[in-house]
């Protein structure tokens, strides 16, 4: 195409799009590139996140807001007071591909008041508390379920009985399938919470946000 | 001197008090800790719940500016803060007033632009009562701030307005909001406000990982075909010397993002302007074929990128960012620098051993440049180009006039015809894509821009009239502002994607109802003008340029004018559309 031809009465001039040059390589919807004969999508996975936040107004909208906001998939999330009177832990069990699981761990930690988040390892110490209120149908048969999954009974009447149960989210799942056998009335489940293993630290404050304990 | 006037501080008589009072009020504490941060412009509208905090400002030396809209204060106070890089200061009361400033809030946050947002809220005991006037307005701009704040009482009330000041400035910027109830401000405190400082939980990495950029710069070493994308990242780090330094002493071509616009003088050889929907040909060429993009200070926005499949497909990514979060979110970067634009381009140079040999890289681009003109045709007897009073304009100005913009195709067009050289000079709403941008951006950055700079708008019609009521504002203050209506009697843009997309039906898009805007200005107190013709075009942007105060010239433009180049949403940068059957 030479300089000096007329452009067009509408638009441009320059040689049209079939006939440019052309990358050889593509990237996949998530922005990896990739090599054009396996053009495979990174699977989601369900892990844990931890992340140690500093107690202010708004803190724990602010978490929940980022998750809906850049929908992330979230299975559980849970709050609670640390060893630190300023400081809480949120845990948060996810299902998403590896760049997502980076992506949350990032917009977490740009979060003002977050000082610390983590990926958990999968020897992490998990755990998550369950309530089970069931018809009180059979309370012999409820109790020996109770006892297999090392429950408790909190509450046993005429009409109902309720069960606490504690565990992995394996160990959860597998109760309450066998609590399923009897009239399941209602069921409420904290989610998880962790912490890392043996001496590993579960999260790591830098020096500047510590306070006196 | 009217206490309305926007008067710099410095100017007024005997109004500075070199020792100010001790504070009184939490409202006195929130005006002293915006002067030791040396705020020298507000800009609001009055309002119950947040009148004693104006009340504070009655002997304050700082200038508040009324503006018509709580928008019109938010827009201009972000504007404020791209030209001076400090944050820009709006206020509002509770209610409607904050609700009015959502819009301009949510500009900010997309471009990081440095903004501090103080709203007015119904006193303590009321909230949560659906009070009059109340609104949860740190609920609602939660998601769209940098951080925002409740004052929980009198005595901290001050602290914390210096640390939504320190936290818009600091870091990546952007906006944050003080919510201020209306006891606290009333509420007695005798504590003086200390410096603006962030909360020792926001640590933003200063320099690069030294590893990375050594891992990285030998990958730039090997390029063969290395780009240099400067996003507005660079601007907002003050980078525009390091990165012109760099680029020219290792001769490699730059593009820059919409945002990035000024980085990186246009009229450079080694510049391709601009890539993305709009961009350049060869810009959005280069980017397709490069084999090693460093890109700074850029969020790899969709309107830059296209479809992300075939964004710079065969290039290795080093991506250096303030903000770690952004390090592969919309594309994967093999290298990621996390630090302050200035000092990674310089650990970056300092790195790399050899420059990249691109001799012949830079003969193609040079090539594309000439395949791929930004040149247009034109007919004298035909409709006015919006291309040609661009191009006028930039003539008729000098190189260091600030341009603003509404959004649409006459955003499009001052960005590909005007040649821009100096960072701080492109002021427009990119993320957000907010019409009625313009007025009052420009009355922001003409108090920002220096006595002897030009501030020039161009807006467009539909654009215009969202924000138009502003102009009451530049006529009061006689502020020295021209603004280009870049008129073709539709919203534009959403005309040529129904050309484009949807068969030409011109569902609502239609604006020939508007009113004669030359007209108009004059009963906002502004000097009007109009244009219908080529021959006109030159004398009367002299003397709308001339004039002192606000011109408005309601420029007549061809009404079937497109855009192009355009990549259409989503598409291929590489297959960008020249003419509409390239669609
Ligand atoms: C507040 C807002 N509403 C709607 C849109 C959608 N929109 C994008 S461009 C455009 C056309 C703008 O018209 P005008 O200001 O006349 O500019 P032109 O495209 O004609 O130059 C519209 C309606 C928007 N960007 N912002
Ligand atoms: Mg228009």
């Amino acid at each position: 195409m030479s300089s000096d031809e007329e452009p067009p009465k509408r638009g441009l001039k320059g040689p049209a799009p079939e006939e440019r040059a052309r990358p050889e390589g593509r990237r996949n919807s998530q922005g990896i590139r990739i090599d054009p004969d396996v053009e495979a999508e990174q699977l989601p996975r369900r892990t844990t996140i931890t992340a140690l936040v500093s107690n202010q107004p708004g803190v724990l909208s602010e978490v929940s807001g980022l998750f809906s906001r850049r929908q992330f998939n979230i299975e559980s999330l849970t709050v609670g007071p640390t060893q630190n009177p300023d400081w809480s832990r949120v845990t948060v069990v996810v299902e998403e591909p590896d760049p997502n699981v980076e992506q949350i761990e990032k917009q977490l930690d740009k979060l003002v008041p977050v000082i610390h988040t983590r990926e958990l390892g999968d020897d992490a110490v998990r755990r998550e508390l369950v309530l089970v209120k069931v018809s009180a149908d059979n309370p012999e048969r409820i109790h020996a379920i109770t006892e297999m999954y090392d429950g408790r009974t909190l509450d046993a009447g005429p009409r109902t009985v309720t069960v606490e149960l504690t565990g992995s989210e394996r160990v959860i799942d597998d109760a309450l399938d066998a609590f399923r056998q009897f009239d399941v009335r209602e069921i409420a489940r904290t989610g998880h919470t962790a912490l890392a293993r043996g001496e590993t630290k579960t999260s790591i404050a830098p020096d500047r946000v510590k306070t006196d304990e | 001197m009217s206490s309305e006037r926007a008067v710099p501080r410095e100017e007024r008589d005997g109004e500075q008090d070199s020792d100010p009072d001790p504070v009184t009020t939490g409202a006195e504490s929130v005006v002293r800790a915006l002067e030791n941060a040396g705020v020298e412009y507000l800009f609001g509208v009055q309002g119950g719940a947040i009148m004693p905090v104006y009340d504070a400002l009655f002997d304050s030396g700082m200038t508040h500016v009324t503006m018509a809209h709580e928008q019109g204060a938010v827009h201009a106070a972000d504007a404020y803060g791209i030209v001076t890089g400090r944050p820009g200061i709006c206020m509002a009361t509770s209610g409607p007033g904050a609700t009015n400033l959502v819009t301009g809030i949510a500009d900010a946050d997309m471009d990081s632009d440095p903004v501090v947002a103080l709203t007015g809220q119904v006193p303590t005991d009321f909230v949560g009562s659906d009070a009059f006037q109340e609104t949860d307005t740190t609920g609602v701009t939660r998601p769209i701030t940098k951080e925002n704040y409740f004052a929980s009482d009198a005595d901290s009330v001050g602290d914390t307005v210096g640390e939504a000041f320190a936290m818009a400035a600091r870091g990546r910027q952007g906006p944050t909001l003080v919510d201020l109830p209306k006891d606290v401000t009333n509420g007695d405190t005798d504590a003086e406000p200390g410096s603006a400082e962030t909360p020792p939980t926001y640590e933003p990495a200063e320099t690069a990982e030294p590893a990375a950029v050594e891992r990285a710069s030998e990958a730039f070493a090997d390029a063969d075909q290395p780009v240099i994308l400067a996003g507005g990242g660079v601007i907002k780090a003050e980078a525009s010397e390091e990165l012109r330094a760099f680029a020219t002493d290792h001769e490699v071509p730059v593009v820059t993002t919409m945002p990035g616009i000024g980085a990186f003088p246009e009229n450079h050889p080694l510049s391709l302007e601009w890539a993305g929907m709009h961009g350049t040909g060869y810009a959005n060429m280069a980017l397709t074929l490069t084999d090693c993009l460093f890109a700074v200070g850029t969020r790899f926005d969709d309107r830059l990128t296209g479809g992300v499949e075939t964004f710079a497909p065969d290039a290795e990514i080093i991506h250096a960012d303030i903000d770690p979060a952004e390090i592969s979110k919309n594309v994967e970067a093999e290298y990621g620098l996390v630090g302050d634009a200035a000092a990674v381009i310089e650990q970056f140079d300092a790195a790399l051993d050899e420059s990249p040999d691109t001799d012949e890289w830079r003969a193609q681009c040079e090539e594309w440049k000439r395949e791929y003109p930004l040149d247009y045709y034109i007919d004298e007897d035909d409709p006015l180009r919006p291309e040609f009073v661009v191009e006028a304009v930039d003539a008729a100005t000098d190189d260091d006039t600030v341009v603003t913009t509404g959004v649409g195709q006459h955003q499009m067009w001052a960005s590909q015809y005007w040649t821009f050289t100096e960072p701080r000079t492109w002021v427009s709403s990119h993320g957000l894509g907010a019409m009625g941008y313009g007025v009052p951006a420009t009355i922001g950055a003409r108090l920002a821009a220096d006595e002897d700079q030009s501030v020039v708008c161009f807006d467009g019609d539909g654009s215009f009239l969202m924000t138009c009521q502003e102009l009451t504002v530049a006529a009061r203050e006689e502020m020295d502002i021209t603004v280009f209506v870049l008129n073709n009697e539709y919203i534009g843009m959403v005309r040529q994607w129904q050309d484009g997309f949807f068969e030409g039906r011109h569902m609502a898009s239609d604006y020939n109802w508007m009113p004669e805007f030359d007209v108009l200005a004059e009963a906002f107190g502004a000097n009007g003008y109009r244009i219908d013709d080529y021959d006109e075009v030159e004398d009367t942007i002299e003397a709308a340029l001339a004039d002192d105060g606000p011109s408005v010239v309601d420029v007549h433009i061809d009404p079937q004018a497109d855009v192009f180049p355009m990549v259409p949403s989503g598409g291929d940068n590489g297959l960008f559309a020249l003419r509409g059957d390239h669609l």
